[in-house]
């Protein structure tokens, strides 16, 4: 299980599970993780919260840190 | 991005990251090091019912978990209804313990719990070098702990090491201690606080050992350390971690009877804030007071604003300097260029402030 707590950064993301503390660094990307239990896809997610395209990439990386260190998780 | 997180951590969160909370002063121990110079349960300590108010706010407040500390805290008799509570709040435990209450009873209930995690304190890889610092068969009582622990099934515990010049040699030792039982170990720093502002002089690492002590946690970054060696930094590559001071910033203490100071090493009137019985609670304590606001203002680099280092190491642990009489903006006691020792030279030792001793009976004022 994993919670987030609001920051001015972004958010603070704490798995309860692993005990892992990990810093989303950015408003914008705090609520694309909340999303994306809404969309198929992290595009649809990123879309449908009006990110810029050129700052896709980057989004991406960010997802792929956080699914690092679970607090989110590849749907299978 | 990295440097705007650390200045915003900097001016101070809404809530806490964490926070140590020191149950009780009582101890069955007297560790020549104890920073909270415990011994003795204070007869004015928070009640059941206070310290579950407590807890209710820090839910509120989102605070992730909890290091609870002492003393020894499973000395209370309330202990795991505290922690029972804490954990059905979605607030998770972290517990330091000399492991004398557990016994297989008391493993298989902790097995039992989410969210908590235990914490096994133990300053030597042999019994000698550990029972010089935390008393005769403290280091056999601690094992009988993690024994009942991993018999238990607990999972990953950890065996929590402060580092002495006495226990640096054991650094393997103390690996290899963690991985028989499947623990992780954890790692902090000396601080000259409570009793351990009397022995800090012989037991502090030399420099020489910070160095190799460095080197070892590059070498091992599953190391567990609550970044308290920051001032390392200095010698080269950030070690893993915020590298920043967080005290009042990030994260705080409260003591057995309610009072918040800035950090676990502070306990001293000048780092108090005030206190979770004050009216507003905890949440004002943390969001309001003048000590916590002045420590979240930008710092002065003071005399450490020629080096080189100072992005790297911040100046070092402001307890650790506090307690060895050096200026809070000077550098740290045990700065890995030399710059600490020089100062100490001349800053006198019997100026040098001390906190107060929770050992020796609390005097109560008699109403004549």
């Amino acid at each position: 299980m994993v919670a987030l707590r609001p920051e001015p950064f972004g958010a603070l993301a704490y798995h309860y599970g692993n005990r892992r503390l990990t810093f989303v660094r950015s408003p914008d990307l705090v609520e694309v993780v909340r999303s994306l239990g809404a969309h198929e896809t992290v595009d649809d997610a990123l879309s449908a919260n009006n990110v810029d395209e050129k700052r896709w990439r980057a989004f991406h990386r960010a997802l792929d840190a956080l699914a690092g260190s679970e607090v989110i998780r590849r749907r299978g | 991005m990295a440097s705007s997180l650390v200045e915003q951590l900097k001016g101070g969160l809404d809530a806490p990251i964490c926070l140590t909370w020191e149950l009780t002063y009582a101890c069955n121990l007297a560790c020549i090091h104890c920073l909270s110079s415990s011994g003795r349960r204070d007869p004015n300590e928070l009640s059941t019912a206070e310290a579950m108010a407590v807890i209710d706010e820090l839910r509120d407040m989102q605070v992730f978990y909890v290091n609870i500390g002492g003393g020894e805290p499973t000395i209370r008799a309330d202990f795991y209804e505290l922690i029972d509570y804490a954990v059905g709040n979605g607030v998770g435990v972290k517990f330091s313990t000399n492991g004398s209450t557990i016994n297989a009873d008391r493993a298989a209930r902790l097995t039992g719990t989410d969210y908590v995690d235990v914490q096994i304190s133990i300053d030597g890889a042999v019994a000698s070098t550990n029972d010089a610092i935390r008393g005769t068969g403290s280091y056999a009582t601690a094992r009988r702990a993690m024994d009942h622990l991993a018999d238990a099934g607990f999972g990953p515990f950890k065996i929590s090491v402060v580092i002495t010049r006495q226990n640096i040699a054991e650094l393997d030792a103390f690996q290899a201690l963690a991985d028989g039982y499947g623990a992780q170990l954890r790692l902090t720093r000396l601080r000259p606080s409570g009793r351990g502002a009397d022995t800090w002089h012989e037991l502090h690492p030399t420099a020489d050992q910070q160095i190799d002590l460095y080197h070892w946690l590059q070498a091992h970054p599953q190391t567990l350390t609550g970044d308290s060696f920051f001032h390392l930094s200095a010698l080269g590559d950030p070690l893993p971690g915020l590298n920043l001071c967080g005290a009042g910033r990030v994260v705080c203490l409260i003591d057995p009877v309610g009072e918040v100071y800035a950090c676990p090493f502070v306990l001293h009137p000048e780092f108090r804030a005030g206190s979770v019985r004050d009216p507003g609670g905890f949440t004002s304590v943390w969001r309001t007071s003048e000590l916590f606001r002045s420590l979240r203002e930008p710092e002065a680099a003071g005399a450490c604003a020629s080096c080189g280092s100072y992005d790297a190491c911040q100046g070092g642990c402001m307890a650790a300097k506090f307690f060895t009489g050096l200026p809070l903006d000077g550098p740290d006691p045990e700065c890995v260029h030399g710059h600490g020792e020089l100062a100490l030279l001349g800053a006198s030792a019997s100026s040098a402030p001390r906190g107060p001793d929770h050992s020796v009976p609390v005097r109560l004022a008699l109403k004549r």
